[in-house]
């Protein structure tokens, strides 16, 4: 599969390439592999560095455009449908609800039972008793309340078991740490796509039949790598915070139009409360501010009060890619939610495809899309098997699932297998299995990937103790061989803090302060540079690191 | 029916019993004064056992945290070891180590320079006092001599490899060996804390040394995780230092440790006298403040207590113990609500980066004093002039970063009891 060109630059082939490990990428890989086609799928960073792996994980019934969107509700209403048949491993199926509350337009809450019914959605209204006996974290001052058939997903094993069952059907393999650069084109095809190893710095090639870009947010940046212009997407960041505590049976979705703080979405043992909508210019380095957080508690308080008690751990953005059209004028909320896929044969190229927009709802749609198209251009008549066949679980892609952990150690009464996380319950025997075989696995995993693909990190110490523990354990594995396993641990723990800063107040200050305590006068990962020998030390890490 | 509450008279009260808070008990006792002291485990239980006076600033490691202090004075005129002199630093040092060596947990003297002692991860961290039952390990390096480490199947919180990679480029000859646990050998979780009772009984130490010996090849020295005993640690590491021939030394572990809890027992002991009353896991709930010093107000399991006193010593600590507390727009003091020193709106409390050099400003928020120690109101003035405030409590110190933390609270009590007393009659 690979040779060396005279240059030097390594070169790898594949029948496809697929850039972006997001839901859409992984659901194109997966689609492609049930069509027997071999891919290779990268991503710049790790699976779901993108929006796959900074929303609010709501399957979404479609009730959230039924009044500005038909078509979106349409579309989110049946492939939430078909996700809840084929992909029932990553969803919790608990239902939903929409509730105004006094202040809200009562017209506009009025008109919402027409408009679900428009787009086939099911829809009942609830007395206002009704809607607080199902969610009693509900404010008693409602005015309207309805359900609609809301589910939540997590994006983390879907992209997990996506790329997991694409490699067991075919030769197709996930490559992380590898970013595109650019294209080699040469009579309307692209003949090889430039990429970066981003850990080792190497340049490589790879050379394909046919490119895929499913980079969602970042789309229009490569597509003009490919001197493609008419990809055009309008950037809205999207703030969310966490609780460590489940604070409603389902979904509870604000009636109104869309706005700050109006989605509270249960995530197994935690909940989700967002999100904001700000349009950004650049995507890349985005972090949660204080000033958001605060914003989306203060509207989320006036659906469910009990949200000022309860213990956040965590805050996250992502960048929602929107897709720019001659009607939509800059605002994100207003901007369509539905997708676009580019042949860019108007640009005279024959080999290079792309997808973007849409929802987490809507991936195994659009990797439909793109499905059909590459088969077709490929020659090959497969249909598309997704709406059908079920998506596999396995040991390597079940652990992201907030409680599924804990569940499984009780089970499994083996007092031997040590716990590392505690809040998470996370074994040692979890850690392991991703280290052998969960997707994208390499020789010296950052526990950032392992955190990924695990909830190491993810309950409330936010990875005070268990990043310790994790690292002793890979150590003691020999996963990690020099001083870089501190290196990995200390990115991991900054990178944690980003997301732990704007919520940081009450307990969870104190819980800081040991985290740091920790960190430094235990571990010295403050300092650890001044202990480390020069050849072990790479300088460019140093650097961005501080 | 109304309850009386049973009434205590005394001196000196001391709110805390941490770090700060048992330094201070220690020089009240050492000075005669009659003492009630209350206050639960706090984070003393999470220390590596080192004691610090100054080890950083900024980007800067200090091998002499004398100049340190020096530099201290200069860059941080607020930093409270800018407020004492050298020579009451030292004294205060010297005393307090003086007290716990004679209590039976040996430091050893803190010098003119910085120690380099070890931690888990295989860093070393600049420290001016260490157990006596860890020090060999700081020679060992020095030397670079044969070195074996161990730890045990089923403790989690120190890796013997780890230790040894992370160190191996700068002392070749370290190895790494896991153990059983003697009687502990299931396979299951272990904890450093039971293992250290363990080793208080003689038979469990020829045990553990027994399974060591085989190991020790050319080893001149042995590292162990913090688990020699909790009560008499000198003994139980002379001990095994005799059974096993060589050099036995300690590296602390994740918490709860061994030397923090060491630490803790060593209260229960020293003050079981009658002119020192020690009222452990308990909070004062309620404070009085008047012309003649304090009432001091909990409840314990036998109905309401009163202390009080002539002179009040906080000594509270911060989040993690629960003197401070950060609401979402503020961070106050809880049990009067004195005034805290603290950055302008939460945004500000935490830089954006975790590692940034500068350290978070939420941690050098805390309690103004003047120069005898007593916190300041809004105004600028004493609260009473019968209160004041020690330990880690005090604005302007980042004990985390600037590793200060025993530094700071020992000190910072002995200027407290040295003001107290003044006006104690
Ligand atoms: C705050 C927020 C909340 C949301 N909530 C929901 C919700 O509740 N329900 C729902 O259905 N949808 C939701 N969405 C939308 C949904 O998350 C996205 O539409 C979806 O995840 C997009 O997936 P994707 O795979 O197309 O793109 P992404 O997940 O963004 O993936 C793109 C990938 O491309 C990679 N990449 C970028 N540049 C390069 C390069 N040069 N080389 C290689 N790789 C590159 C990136 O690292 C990234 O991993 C939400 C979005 C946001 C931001
Ligand atoms: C992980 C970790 C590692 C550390 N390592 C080191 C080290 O290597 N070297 C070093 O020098 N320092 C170290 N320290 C720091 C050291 O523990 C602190 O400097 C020291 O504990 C601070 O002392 P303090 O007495 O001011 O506060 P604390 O130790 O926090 O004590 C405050 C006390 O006040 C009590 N209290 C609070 N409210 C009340 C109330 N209302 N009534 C009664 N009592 C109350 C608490 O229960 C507690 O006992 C470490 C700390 C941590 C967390």
């Amino acid at each position: 599969m690979q040779k060396h060109n005279p240059a030097g630059t390594r070169t790898i082939k594949t029948q496809v390439l697929i850039i972006g490990g997001g839901v859409t990428g992984t659901g194109v890989m997966r689609d492609l592999a049930l069509r027997n086609i071999t891919t290779i799928l990268i991503d710049r960073k790790d699976l779901n560095a993108g929006a796959s792996g900074s929303n609010h994980g709501l399957l979404h019934s479609g009730g959230r455009y039924v009044a500005q969107d038909l078509a979106t509700a349409i579309e989110c209403r049946e492939e939430g449908e078909i996700l809840k048949r084929v992909a029932a491993n990553c969803i919790d199926d608990c239902g939903g609800m929409f509730v105004a509350v006094e202040g809200d337009d009562e017209e506009f809450a009025g008109g919402f039972a027409d408009h679900c019914k428009a787009a086939g959605i099911r829809c009942e209204p609830l007395s206002v008793t009704q809607a607080r006996i199902r969610e009693p974290s509900l404010t008693e001052k409602i005015i309207a309340a309805f359900t609609v058939p809301d589910a939540t997903i997590d994006p983390f094993r879907l992209t997990l078991e996506n790329v997991s069952h694409a490699q067991q059907l075919t030769d197709s393999s996930y490559l992380p740490h590898m970013e595109v650069k650019g294209f080699d084109i040469v009579d309307g095809e692209i003949i090889a796509t430039l990429v970066k190893d981003n850990r080792s710095g190497e340049l490589l090639r790879i050379e394909s039949e046919q490119v895929i870009n499913a980079s969602g947010t970042w789309a229009m940046k490569i597509a003009r790598l490919a001197g493609c212009n008419e990809v055009n997407l309008l950037y809205s960041k999207g703030t969310l915070i966490i609780s460590n505590s489940r604070m409603s049976k389902g979904v509870i979705n604000r009636l109104r139009l869309p706005g700050d703080g109006d989605i509270l979405v249960p995530g197994g043992t935690v909940s989700l409360l967002g999100t904001t909508s700000a349009t950004i210019d650049d995507p890349d380095a985005i972090s949660p501010t204080v000033d958001e957080v605060d914003r989306i508690l203060a509207q989320g308080l006036t659906m469910v009060p009990s949200l000022a008690d309860a213990r956040l751990i965590r805050a996250f953005a992502g960048v929602r890619p929107l897709l720019m059209t001659s009607d939509n004028t800059g605002d994100g909320r207003k901007a369509s939610r539905g997708f676009a896929l580019f042949d860019h044969e108007k640009q005279n190229l024959r080999n290079f495809t792309t997808i973007t927009g849409g929802k987490l709802t809507t991936y195994r749609l659009m990797a439909e899309r793109v499905g059909d198209l590459v088969a077709k251009r490929l020659g090959s008549s497969a249909p598309c098997k997704t709406a059908t066949e079920p998506l596999p679980s396995g040991p390597s892609v079940c652990w992201t699932e907030p409680g599924f952990s804990a569940r499984d150690w009780y089970a499994r009464q083996d007092p031997t297998d040590r716990i590392l996380c505690e809040c998470e319950m996370v074994p040692e025997s979890s850690i392991d299995n991703i280290l052998k075989e969960a997707p994208g696995c390499e020789a010296q995993m950052s526990l950032k990937a392992i955190s990924l693909r695990s909830r190491v990190g993810k309950g409330s110490c936010q990875g005070a103790f268990c990043s310790i523990r994790v690292t002793s354990h890979l150590y003691d594995k020999g996963v990690y061989n020099s001083q870089y396993g501190l290196i990995h641990l200390r990115d991991f723990v900054k990178e944690r803090f980003k997301g732990v800063r704007p919520v940081l107040w009450g307990p969870q200050v104190a819980q800081m302060e040991l985290a740091e305590a920790l960190h430094c006068d235990l571990m010295g990962l403050d300092q650890q540079a001044t202990c480390m020998t020069k050849s072990e030390f790479d300088p460019n890490r140093v650097k961005e690191d501080l | 029916m109304i309850r009386e509450a049973r009434p205590i008279k005394t001196q000196l009260a001391i709110i805390g019993t941490g770090l700060g808070g048992l330094a201070a008990g220690i020089f009240a006792k050492d000075m005669g004064i009659n003492t009630a002291q209350i206050g639960h485990t706090g984070a003393i239980t999470f220390t590596t056992g080192y004691f610090d006076l100054l080890g950083s600033l900024m980007d800067k490691q200090f091998a002499d945290p004398w100049k340190g202090l020096a530099v201290l004075k200069k860059q941080l005129p607020k930093h409270p070891l800018a407020n004492i002199s050298q020579d009451d630093i030292h004294k205060a040092l010297n005393l307090f180590n003086k007290n716990i060596n004679k209590m039976g947990i040996g430091y050893c003297e803190p010098g003119n320079s910085n120690i380099q002692a070890l931690l888990p991860s295989g860093v070393c961290k600049p420290t001016i006092s260490v157990p006596l039952t860890m020090l060999a390990g700081v020679k060992a390096k020095e030397s670079q001599a044969p070195t074996l480490i161990i730890d045990f199947k089923g403790l989690q919180g120190f890796s013997a490899i780890e230790f040894v990679t992370n160190l191996k480029s700068l002392w070749p000859s370290l190895k790494a060996e896991r153990l059983p646990f003697p009687n502990m050998d299931s396979g299951q979780q272990i904890f450093a804390e039971v293992m250290a009772q363990a080793l208080e009984v003689p038979n469990n130490r020829q045990r553990l040394a027994d399974v060591i010996k085989p190991l020790l090849g050319n080893a001149e020295y042995l590292g162990l995780p913090a688990i020699l005993g909790i009560h008499k640690p000198d003994l139980v590491h002379g001990h095994m230092e005799e059974l096993l021939g060589i050099k036995v030394f300690e590296i602390p572990t994740m918490p709860p440790s061994v030397p923090g809890m060491r630490l803790r027992e060593l209260f229960e002991q020293m003050f079981a006298d009658n002119s020192f009353i020690l009222i452990p896991q308990h909070k004062v709930e309620k404070i009085e403040l008047n012309n003649d010093g304090a009432k001091l107000c909990f409840t314990d399991p036998f109905g309401d207590v009163e202390i009080s006193s002539q002179a009040t010593i906080l000594a509270t600590g911060r989040f993690l113990s629960g003197g401070l507390k950060a609401e979402q727009h503020g961070i106050f003091e809880t049990l009067l609500n004195i005034p805290v020193t603290q950055p302008d709106g939460r945004d500000n409390w935490y830089q954006e980066k975790y590692f940034d050099p500068r350290g978070h400003k939420i941690n050098q928020a805390g309690v103004e004093v003047d120069i005898n120690f007593r916190p300041l109101n809004a105004k600028g003035e004493p609260i009473n002039h019968r209160l004041f405030a020690a330990g880690t409590i005090l604005a302007h110190q980042d004990w985390v970063r600037q590793r200060c933390g025993a530094g700071v609270s020992i000190s910072t009590a002995y200027q407290a009891v040295k003001c107290a007393a003044n006006i104690l009659i």
